[in-house]
């Protein structure tokens, strides 16, 4: 299953929604199927698309956010997958191209070589991470309908998921994106003004759930 | 226990006349006044977070979608969310109220705190971040003020400290 593939499978469902990116591949290739202001291309920060991508949701629960993330990302940010779970945002979609390499920052090469792989590759199910981490929702997927199926399942729906795609670890044709990031920084709150045109399912507010009342016990400190 | 429960409530109000929604935070003993009135106010979003980074992307997102936020951590959160500060504050000129308890200072008895003190303030310099001192109850509310406006104006992220002087009282 190829990354770009998937990204055209889903590109016209991605019209209405707050598109959050990682950098490299997944980004340029998203870029080009045609560039949208509702996209943001997260250029560095590897593990914190989805930490933006909840911020999103939090703030805007009427809003589908699509979060497209790598294996090599989501995996220096484990623990986010645990305050997405425990947040639980019903508008937020964690999409995940495992192609088990840290492609983008050299760990491929042409001809699909890879010489520095993810754990991914030695048995890691990003999935079953998800899963256990409290998602209500995540799924692995290995073949181009079943991505199709299940992540537009998920962007019509109103539950947290996340979709883990194995792919291919192949660059894309070219990195060449005519966008500044500044530019893109800029131009992406301005897209997230206008309300979105049809997300009425989502619009029952999604304030966190409460798991506990917060009482706290008289504290053991050095200082007392 | 002596976090001074009058002083979080003033920052906590400072924080929500400055217009403040959502915050993430990693507890610490001065911030749990501050987390709990978090918690029980319905007008209030709180995220808690695994690791103080991942707050540097959620108030990122939280900004695009033109919700202000903060961050409640502690100074060795700080030390630890330095990347994102760097790869996404910075970066992409994103305002950033951080509200940082300035542990291991003048006073600290913790001996596990010491050393991250003496790096606090030298880092924020280093990264060229604003940051103040609160330790008087009576600057709480300007300096909040003017902390916010300086992250919005700048597009970068400004740091508060909380000093022991604010938030701990000694027992008698």
């Amino acid at each position: 299953m190829k990354r770009l593939d998937c990204l055209k499978a889903i590109y016209p469902a991605l019209e209405d929604c707050a598109v959050v990116t990682i950098m490299g591949a997944v980004a340029a290739e998203l870029y080009s199927l045609g560039h949208r202001a509702n996209f943001f291309y997260l250029e560095h920060a590897m593990g914190l698309a989805s930490s933006i991508g909840l911020g999103i949701a939090l703030a805007q629960p009427q809003r589908k956010v699509v979060v497209i993330d790598g294996d090599g990302s989501v995996l220096m940010n484990l623990g986010g997958l645990t305050t997405m779970a425990r947040s639980r945002p019903n508008n937020l979609v964690h999409l995940i191209f495992d192609n088990e390499t840290l492609l983008s920052v050299g760990g491929g090469a042409p001809g699909g070589y890879r010489w520095f792989t993810t754990a991914t590759a030695t048995g890691t199910d990003l999935a079953a991470v998800a899963r256990a981490a409290g998602f209500p929702r995540a799924q692995m997927v290995r073949e181009l309908d079943d991505f199709e199926e299940a992540a537009l399942d998920a962007i019509n729906g109103v539950e947290l998921s996340c979709i883990v795609a194995k792919v291919e670890a192949e660059m894309p044709k070219s990195f060449l994106m005519d966008v500044h990031m500044l530019e893109n920084r800029f131009e992406f709150p301005r897209a997230l003004q206008q309300p979105p045109r049809r997300r009425e399912e989502l619009q029952r507010p999604t304030r966190i759930t409460k798991e506990q009342p917060t009482t706290i016990p008289a504290l053991k400190s050095r200082e007392e | 226990m002596p976090v001074s429960v009058a002083n979080s409530q003033l920052v906590y109000d400072a924080m929500k006349d400055v217009g403040v929604t959502l915050v993430s935070a990693l507890p610490e003993t001065w911030l749990v006044h501050l987390i709990r009135l978090a918690d029980e106010d319905p007008g209030m979003t709180l995220v808690r977070l695994a690791k103080e980074e991942e707050g540097v992307g959620i108030s990122a997102g939280a900004h695009f979608a033109g919700v202000k936020s903060a961050m409640l951590l502690q100074n060795h959160g700080f030390l630890q969310a330095i990347n994102g500060i760097v790869g996404v504050s910075l970066l992409y000129k994103i305002p950033l109220l951080m509200l940082i308890t300035d542990r291991g200072s003048f006073g600290e008895r913790d001996p596990w705190q010491t050393e991250g003190g003496k790096h606090t303030r030298p880092v924020l310099d280093a990264l060229k971040i604003a940051h103040d001192d609160l330790t008087s109850p009576d600057d709480v509310p300007a300096k909040m003020a003017k902390a916010m406006t300086l992250a919005q104006s700048s597009l970068s992220p400004v740091g508060l400290l909380l000093g022991r002087d604010l938030m701990w009282e000694e027992p008698q």
